[in-house]
């Protein structure tokens, strides 16, 4: 017999579906199939089930080769890691629960580490961004049932956030929109005929890096001021079109990803972007909002605001919480040689850091805390496999639009194996031992 | 647990009615006792100084979606105020939306053991719940949001008060939440295409129904489900030059309508930092205050009670479920404009707000919230709130304290502004010689809030069976003082009690407390046609599915429940 567990929330990325149907084994200790989720999606419920899993903590040999130890073994390593460090990197956080996030916050306020998320590779420069300027926004429920103008920049749904495009953006039929992707109108801006540029009624090839030219260019074009014939590569008359295109709407959004975020111009981009939205708000209605990857790097930030104010690149090594992208993130510390151990958890720096701070990981005492076999654990001293959270755990994870959902267990851990919080817990104490607090 | 007695203080207390007498309280088992109930007390010596019950915050922006872009978005908030990590005290940063650590001790320090989270968009509810958790030491309830909920309003327009009351039931079951928020009724849901409702007549876009129709079917259903606290609303129009008439008719929506609630309230409408709301004339050059004509409406309306939001004069940040005004005012100061539209709920918007003394405006602002206070007849019905942080922190009560007691304050605050004669023009502060005493100032912080809460029966008074949250201050009211002393004292309790835990020990935080987490249950009639029209809401219209939507009880690991039966 099995039993099938619905409105299952998918821990992969930040688009966070929460009606997948899971079928599971009566005794619950195996899961058999997904549906309704994408690709990756299903496959990283079904990863969980891989015979080969890692099930407990193992440290690095002198030969190279890794030696199983117990979670009590980890759980010293890790805390005499973190407290014999003068300046500890703390990193990852995004493919965790909040409930988790929590505990290793206070782990990081009494070991005065650096806490940096992955949105240090990511959408960092958006909430720079967010700083200067602000954001007007929505939660995705607004877009699918009143947007009728959507712009996606420097993204691609299409691979990045399969379902999001049937889920909130082009197809599905809301309230106001019942038409679906017949009443949209749907502009991609991206350098590549990407896959979600195929689906779009405008593809306006930027010339790679003139991101921030075109966004002006819009923003020009709203005031119906006079533009050169091409800019970024576009000529103006599209541009105009565009512009008309979005003033015309009556709910227009813009999502945007890696392709602005990290590219030239980095946060300023975003500043042009959400200035353009900001505009658009004197002819319509409009709203802007990041693609957010990881399913709770927004989550982090989240817990990370209200406990120390700042949503990533928090540095408590001075015993307050400071905050200064560039001095207090993840790769600058690690090429600067600025920190001294490096724990990382719910995240893979090892394939996506550039390989001079991976290099910095692997010279220093490191945990990696993380289900899967990675590049980072492959540089790290310690691994220390636990429980997939949204899987095997349940906790809460924030959405891309902040929206948060509490994820499901469908189905038991490997026998004996420790979740991330449990695992956090018993750090934390250990820790608050060792430094008599 | 513990016994205490704290002796000989200078007792205010509403409740018993003691107007500074020298009296003795008795702690035991988290409640005040009779003082012979006890048998071997710690005894705390208050000789000289001045005792009252913990105090009650009816309304403040501390918890949730909206107060957490305020922090991340503004580091600058965070320069030169951070604290690092002391004893049993975590690491606490923030000035004018402070981490929630520091809200909770700040609040302890000043002598406050309850605090309401003003506004909970319900699909958030989850966050405002992490929040309120991470919140040390304080008893907190959140209020979600209804004024422009899609149910509310298809409810309403055709005045089905029995559903709009069972939906209110599910909501609040769904959230955790504790009463019914209104903020700009349909001037939000206006605000998702880009307009507003200016005024209670004008009618929400698509919904046709007005804001009138959604207020009073609130009210209405509010009574009918007899909620411990009356339906809490922020009015249309806040914050605009000639907004005074938008409040009276508001006001007006409860004329007629009786309380039925059997937790000991007198009114069926809140209306929140009424300073907003309290503007003549007919643009910023012209402005000025109507807080007398506003207050002559109050003072001869029972069934009313309402919370001052007074201006502090500082740097601060704004933030409101009332989308189109946020927009507002960043055309005004044009700083960055965070906005958050939810899906078939509300909405809101974060903006940073200098309230200069430099600025006509921002001291007749300053002068209207003070009127309202001195202008009242009755201090149990008049709540002292900052709106906190939208006109100022709220570690400035007891700087509001001192202005409210002390012409002499008033004075040198009004030497300190640019305009000072415009001010005094423009409103009728300068006139009023009215000193507010320590008797008064409990009324408006503690017995008040209470009691129009439903919450009378646990907090707000020193009378035996209620919840022990004493304060004690270190200031004698029968010696000589300066205005300041009074701010310097209740910035800082010399001791504090939290349901009979101490959590302030000579001016120091001496424990994290037994936070608790306040919600309604409200038991109705099994309604099958609102269970269906969630179901079917769920369904089509929201992007999370009604069995991921319940907040559940791990967010809440201290739960107090307040059963309500509606069900007759």
């Amino acid at each position: 017999m099995t039993r099938t567990v619905t409105d299952v929330i998918c821990p992969f990325c930040g688009t966070l579906c929460d009606d997948l149907e899971v079928v599971v084994s009566d005794d619950e200790k195996d899961l058999l199939e997904v549906y309704n989720a994408c690709a990756i999606g299903a496959e990283k419920f079904l990863h969980s089930q891989a015979k080969d899993r890692i099930t407990r903590p193992r440290m690095r040999q002198e030969d190279g080769s890794w030696k199983e130890i117990s979670y009590d073994e980890a759980i010293e390593y890790t805390a005499r890691m973190l407290t014999d460090a003068k300046k500890p990197l703390m990193y990852g956080w995004s493919s965790t629960n909040c409930e988790a996030q929590a505990v290793g916050s206070e782990i990081g306020e009494i070991v005065g580490a650096i806490m940096d998320n992955t949105a240090t590779v990511c959408h960092g420069t958006s909430l720079i961004a967010v700083q200067d300027i602000g954001i007007p926004s929505c939660t995705l429920g607004e877009v699918k049932n009143r947007a009728d103008r959507i712009l996606f920049w420097g993204c691609n749904p299409a691979h990045a956030h399969p379902r999001h495009m049937s889920r909130y953006s082009i197809f599905p039929r809301g309230f106001f929109t019942g038409k679906g992707h017949t009443g949209r109108k749907v502009i991609v801006v991206d350098p590549r005929p990407t896959d979600t540029a195929s689906l779009a009624d405008v593809h306006l090839q930027v010339e790679q890096g003139r991101d921030y030219e075109l966004l002006d260019a819009l923003r020009v074009a709203f005031k119906g001021e006079k533009l050169p014939d091409f800019v970024a590569g576009i000529p103006k008359e599209k541009i105009y079109e565009a512009a008309e295109t979005l003033k015309s709407g009556r709910f227009a959004i813009i999502f945007f990803g890696m392709g602005v975020t990290q590219s030239l111009g980095k946060n300023h981009n975003i500043d042009e972007a959400i200035a353009v939205t900001r505009d658009l708000n004197e002819y319509t209605k409009a709203a802007i909002m990041p693609m957010r990857g990881h399913y709770n790097v927004t989550g982090s930030g989240q817990v990370w605001g209200w406990l120390f104010g700042f949503p990533y690149a928090v540095d408590l090594s001075r015993g307050f919480a400071r905050y200064n992208p560039g001095e207090t993130t993840a790769n600058d510390l690690l090429r600067r040689d600025e920190v001294d151990a490096v724990f990382v958890l719910g995240s893979d720096p090892g394939a996506h850091f550039p390989f001079s701070s991976v290099k910095k990981i692997y010279d220093r005492p490191s945990v990696a805390i993380d289900p899967h076999e990675t590049p980072t654990t492959e540089v790290c001293k310690v691994h220390v496999p636990v429980a997939f959270v949204g899987v095997e755990v349940g906790g809460c994870a924030y959405r891309m639009d902040n929206v948060p959902i509490e994820t499901r267990k469908v189905v038991e851990p490997p026998e004996g194996m420790m979740t991330d919080e449990e695992f956090l817990g018993r750090v934390l104490a250990r820790v608050k031992e060792i430094k008599g607090v | 647990m513990a016994e205490y007695l704290i002796k000989n203080g200078f007792v205010f207390d509403p409740v018993l009615g003691i107007r500074g007498d020298q009296a003795d309280i008795a702690i035991k088992d988290g409640k005040i006792v009779e003082t012979n109930a006890i048998t071997n007390p710690k005894v705390i010596d208050a000789a000289g100084k001045t005792v009252m019950a913990g105090g009650v915050d009816i309304h403040a922006h501390v918890a949730g979606p909206k107060v957490n872009v305020g922090r991340n978005f503004r580091p600058e908030d965070k320069l030169f105020g951070y604290k690092p990590r002391n004893g049993i005290e975590r690491m606490q940063g923030g000035f004018s939306v402070p981490t929630t650590i520091r809200t909770g001790y700040n609040y302890a320090r000043m002598g406050y053991t309850t605090v309401m989270e003003a506004a909970m968009p319900p699909l958030y509810a989850r966050h405002t719940h992490e929040e309120m958790r991470d919140t040390p030491i304080l008893d907190q309830g959140a209020y979600p949001v209804f004024g422009n909920n899609w149910f509310v309003l298809e409810y309403l327009k055709n005045h089905e008060i029995e559903n709009t009351a069972a939906y209110i039931a599910w909501l609040l079951q769904a959230t955790k939440g504790y009463a019914v928020k209104v903020v700009n009724p349909g001037g939000t849901e206006a605000w998702a295409w880009g307009l507003n409702c200016e005024n209670v007549h004008d009618p929400v876009p698509y919904f046709d129904i007005t804001p009138a129709q959604i207020v009073t079917g609130l009210i209405e259903a509010n009574e009918y489900l007899g909620l411990p606290h009356s339906m809490h609303v922020h009015a249309n129009n806040l914050g605009n030059p000639g907004n005074y008439t938008t409040t009276l008719d508001t006001f007006k929506l409860s004329e007629g309508i009786k309380p039925k609630s059997k937790f000991g309230r007198d009114q069926v409408m809140h209306h929140t930092h009424v300073q907003f709301h309290s503007y003549g004339g007919d643009s910023w050059a012209n402005v000025d205050s109507r807080a007398r004509e506003i207050m002559d409406y109050v003072n001869s309306h029972d069934n009313i009670t309402i919370d001052m939001g007074q201006v502090t004069l500082d740097e601060t940040t704004t933030m409101t479920a009332d989308g189109p005004f946020e927009h507002h005012l960043t055309e005004l100061n044009h700083l960055k404009w965070a906005n958050a539209d939810v899906e078939l709920e509300t909405g809101s918007g974060v903006v940073p707000y200098v309230y200069s003394p430099n600025i006509k405006v921002c001291a007749i602002q300053w002068a209207i919230g003070l009127e309202l206070a001195l202008l009242a007849k009755d201090s149990s019905r008049i709540f002292l709130t900052t709106d906190h942080p939208n006109a100022g922190p709220f570690i400035r009560y007891p700087r509001v304290m001192k202005w409210l007691m002390s012409e002499e304050a008033r004075e040198q605050q009004f030497d300190a502004f640019k305009h000072k004669d415009k001010v005094i023009e423009a409103t009728n502060l300068a006139g009023i010689g009215r000193e507010l005493d320590l008797y008064e100032i409990a009324q408006m912080t503690r017995a008040g809030p209470a009691k129009s809460l439903g919450l009378a029966h646990m907090y707000g008074g020193l009378a035996p069976g209620l919840e022990a949250d004493v304060a004690v201050y270190d200031f004698n009211p029968n010696e000589p003082y300066a205005p300041d002393d009074i701010e310097k004292a209740f910035s800082n309790a010399e001791h504090l009690f939290k349901t009979g835990v101490q959590v302030v020990r000579d001016h120091e935080i001496a424990s994290n407390g037994n936070k608790r987490t306040l919600w309604v249950n409200a038991k109705v009639n099994e309604n099958p046609q609102v269970m269906r029209d969630v179901k079917e809401k769920f369904l089509r219209y929201y992007t999370v599915t009604l069995n991921n939507y319940e907040v559940t009880g791990h967010y809440l690991p201290n739960p107090y429940v307040i059963e309500v039966d509606a069900t007759q």
